[in-house]
């Protein structure tokens, strides 16, 4: 009889990326809902238990502006999915197109906003929007429409919806590369099948297409909602760490950022920010989670 | 034989580190980016020739990074030997945190007067920890070019000021007012504390304010929000999207006739400008009132108490606060006034002026700085949003006042 050996080649492998993870992610993540649970007193640490969350949660001035940040993400959350997303899979659905001429140089093209850096997309939109120097006032008034133009980034009701879409000009590439990978996935002979039934053109997409793809658009709004509650570049980079015009663009990162590191003579508190960076994950958690065994579960996959 | 060389090496490079062990290298930290030219070719230059054991280094960071940056630093052991401070809480703040070394057995400290040394003081005065560097002054700095084209006069009342604005605004060659409410501290820095302390009565208005015997609500505190309010009218189109920057350029480039601004500016826009510039006081209110000035304590210079070279950071800092360094520092940074009791002789015109306003008007310091900053909400980053709110008309001044005064009294005793 042979004894069952111990497959150290496993542990071996699996070592490296473990134990890198470990220390650049889980720690770190522990560590700091660890920190949510502390407080400072004369220099002193201090044990305080949730009451750091009692603080964020119903203090009038720390939940004011904590739903402020909320509300504000899930409105930009909402753009994206409902402006990016479609967008991509639209853009996905063309590029898709047999006959379409200059395809890869329309999918570099759109997808080149992805790999720049916050910094770029943030500065380079401050400056088209300028209503100072920017093209975009000069080249409203070239087609007539000067009066539409407003200095959307000063301006509270238009501040957040006008970074979310640059945002979305951002990252519109993602949503259309994965799209775009489904779609080419998609045996021929479905197709081919469906068209001897008559289901040809927008209907072979709506019918045949889309259900098909719907896994790959369930992954993109998970992503979505997980870059979105974590995003905090572009809103510092264009309005900076109070996320003006009167806190309309704060979202949970810059609202994170002010407490954790403090900002001109606020002081920083590491331990009331770390409450919220807790509140953000269990956010992330809970959207993830709904998704996970809400959604993905009940969705119906086809063998190919 | 080859061992031998070898031994050989060795010891002599023994030897050479045991000789530059003498040598101390003192790493700076600072928020003055715009400085970095000024250290390098001046002062360091200056320093290393009086005292060639001693080697600097000026690292700073942009200004909005820095407090968050350093902070880090400390707290991980790698921040520089020197620490530029900012004023009050922060600073006190690093003190208390046992960052920031006590520097009042300091000789040279008596080289300053004790409002100068009241920003980097513990609230009873009884320890020093850094050593006051400079002021600014706020006031309006104008292009003369277009004063003199439009037939204007310098404004010396509110009424002569809004007068101005008006007759620029009409003419139409020029943006009035060069401001915009994007970064928010400008309407706070260079609109409410620039024209406040006329109101407020400087040091009056503040001290009463911290003992509790003002509150934000008062007509002395809200006035010059509604002020401010009238000021949007003269402000460039879109102004609710202008940044700092965006102000700077469109007054350099001339296209704008006044700016708000606070004395940091001359350097920068000595060199942008090509038009000739002046500067005035903030307006009083009515002819003949006494004047305001804010003459803001806002930089200084410490020792990180977890330096290696203890001694030749008090050296650098014993020269800092000496004469000399002031007259280099003065002059070579037109708009920083050195705090030192030994007057010095400045000769930039532009710097002359804010300096002169010294003599005819009474000083104060930001209203927001001492004390009133250390609970939350954060006072002064509330003024700056209920600046920005009430020029853009997003607020009431009584709104802005009442909010103001509702996050103080939540959590500073006096004003329970």
């Amino acid at each position: 009889m042979q004894t069952r050996r111990i497959r150290w080649h496993i542990a071996v492998f699996l070592a490296p990326a473990v134990l890198v993870y470990t220390a650049v992610m889980i720690f770190p993540l522990f560590n700091t809902l660890r920190l949510a649970l502390f407080t400072e007193v004369d220099q002193a640490r201090v044990y305080v238990g949730l009451e750091n969350f009692r603080t964020l949660f119903f203090d009038p001035i720390w939940s004011e502006q904590f739903w402020n940040a909320l509300g504000n993400n899930f409105w930009f959350f909402l753009i994206h999915m409902l402006v990016q997303n479609p967008i991509g899979i639209a853009l996905a659905a063309i590029l898709s197109h047999p006959r379409l001429r200059f395809a890869a140089l329309y999918r570099s093209a759109i997808f080149i906003p992805t790999i720049l850096s916050f910094v770029i997309v943030g500065f380079a939109w401050k400056l088209i929007l300028s209503p100072l120097w920017g093209i975009a006032p000069s080249m409203l008034d070239a087609i007539g429409l000067k009066s539409l133009f407003a200095p959307w980034l000063g301006k509270e009701e238009y501040a957040l919806t006008t970074l979310a879409l640059v945002s979305v000009w951002q990252f519109v590439g993602i949503p259309m590369m994965l799209i775009y990978a489904a779609l080419l996935s998609i045996p021929e002979e479905i197709l081919e099948a469906g068209e001897i039934d008559g289901i040809t053109g927008a209907s072979a997409f709506w019918k045949i297409k889309l259900p098909l793809i719907l896994p790959s658009i369930g992954i993109i709004s998970i992503l979505t909602f997980v870059g979105n509650f974590n995003a905090f570049d572009l809103i510092y980079v264009s309005q900076g760490a109070l996320a003006g015009p009167d806190f309309s663009t704060d979202i949970l990162g810059t609202f994170m950022y002010r407490t954790f590191f403090g900002f001109q003579l606020q002081l920083g508190d590491p331990h009331m920010g770390s409450a919220i960076a807790g509140a953000m994950f269990a956010i992330i958690l809970v959207g993830v989670c709904i998704y996970l065994f809400g959604i993905q579960t009940r969705m119906r996959r086809y063998q190919l | 034989m080859k061992r031998k060389v070898l031994s050989l090496a060795l010891i002599s490079t023994a030897l050479v580190t045991s000789a530059y062990a003498q040598e101390a290298t003192l790493t700076i930290e600072s928020w003055r980016n715009d400085d970095l030219a000024l250290w390098q070719d001046k002062i360091i230059p200056a320093f290393e020739a009086e005292h060639p054991d001693i080697k600097l280094v000026f690292s700073p960071f942009a200004p909005t990074e820095y407090d968050a940056a350093l902070n880090a630093k400390l707290e991980a052991g790698s921040a520089g030997d020197i620490i530029t401070c900012r004023p009050f809480d922060r600073s006190l703040g690093l003190y208390d945190g046992g960052h920031l070394s006590d520097l009042s057995d300091l000789e040279a400290m008596l080289n300053f007067s004790d409002v100068a040394k009241a920003a980097w003081q513990t609230d009873d005065g009884s320890a020093t920890f850094c050593v006051p560097m400079a002021s600014v002054i706020h006031g309006f700095i104008y292009n003369k070019d277009a004063f003199d084209e439009l037939g204007i006069d310098v404004p010396s009342t509110e009424a002569e000021f809004f007068a101005a604005l008006g007759k620029i605004k009409e003419d139409g060659t020029y943006i009035p007012m060069a401001m915009g409410t994007n970064d928010q501290w400008e309407a706070a820095t260079m609109g409410y504390n620039n024209i406040g302390p006329n109101y407020w009565k400087g040091e009056e208005g503040r001290l009463a304010l911290i003992e509790g015997s003002q509150k934000l609500t008062d007509e002395q505190w809200v006035a010059p929000y509604e002020t401010l309010a009238k000021w949007s009218e003269y402000l460039g189109d879109g102004y609710e999207a202008q940044t700092y920057p965006d102000s700077q350029n469109l007054f350099t480039l001339g296209r704008a006739a006044i700016y708000p601004a606070g004395s940091w500016e001359i350097s920068g826009f000595n060199t942008q400008a090509d038009f000739e510039m002046g500067a005035f006081k903030p307006p009083v209110r009515n002819a003949g009132d006494t004047c305001y000035i804010s003459d803001h304590t806002d930089i200084g210079i410490g020792m990180n108490a977890a330096t290696e070279n203890p001694e030749a950071a008090r050296t650098f800092l014993a020269w800092v606060a000496s004469p000399e360094f002031a007259k280099i520092f003065g002059n070579a940074l037109p708009g920083f006034f050195p705090l030192s009791n030994t007057p010095v002789e400045l000769e930039d015109p532009l710097a002359k002026e804010f300096v002169s306003w010294r003599e005819d008007c009474e000083t104060t310091i930001r209203s927001t700085y001492q004390i009133l900053s250390r609970g939350e909400p954060n006072l002064e980053l509330e003024t700056w949003n209920a600046s920005a709110n009430v020029v853009r008309g997003a607020e009431s001044p009584e709104e802005a006042g009442q909010r103001l005064q509702d996050g103080l009294a939540n959590w500073y005793a006096p004003h329970q």
